[in-house]
């Protein structure tokens, strides 16, 4: 499922205009991103929380060509699922 | 500091006044409902600009209990993992 997809589901779900089920869409995942940018986590029950990472700089290698490249220093979010959504994804395979 | 999921209602209320707090605590439930049911039933979600949630079939595979040492057999499981948007990566690195 993708964005518009869920947009269209939101609308109809609970009865509103597909232009307000984008801009609600959009403010729940601009506020996220923000949060995530501005260093916080994200906890939300029954889905999963967010947090940042902090990665040191590391010697790398260019995949392609084999060089030598230093990595410099990086943040990235990683998502934690959480219980209740972990389970049900797992018994509905 | 952490984001919960009342604070997105209130983002939610506060930036569409069009909306009751009502109807603002009901969109966001519907929307993780939403997103949720997707992964349940095995479809991946996209958002665009913020990440996609992937459902994966991890094999069966022999681990261990890292307490005892006992040898054991972890079975096969769905998971879910997330990969962020390059917008998002940008955004975390840059402000």
């Amino acid at each position: 499922m993708n964005k518009s997809e869920l947009i269209e589901s939101l609308s109809e779900k609970i009865n509103i205009s597909h232009r307000e089920a984008a801009a609600i869409t959009n403010t729940i995942i601009d506020s996220m991103a923000k949060a995530l940018t501005r260093g916080e986590n994200i906890e939300i029950r029954g889905f999963g929380s967010f947090v940042i990472k902090d990665y040191n700089s590391y010697e790398g290698r260019n995949p392609k060509s084999g060089k030598k490249i230093k990595v410099k220093p990086k943040k990235l979010p990683f998502f934690k699922v959480g219980k209740d959504l972990r389970e049900r994804v797992n018994k509905g395979k | 500091m952490t984001l919960t999921k009342a604070d997105l209602v209130q983002e939610i209320f506060k930036n569409h006044p069009s909306l009751t707090k009502t109807l603002a605590t009901d969109s966001m439930e519907a929307f993780l409902k939403l997103s949720k049911d997707s992964l349940i039933s095995g479809n991946d979600l996209l958002l665009s600009g913020f990440g996609k949630f992937s459902v994966k079939d991890k094999k069966a595979r022999r681990g261990r209990n890292p307490q005892t040492g006992e040898e054991l057999t972890l079975p096969a499981r769905r998971v879910v993992t997330f990969k962020p948007s390059g917008i998002l990566r940008e955004k975390i690195n840059n402000g």
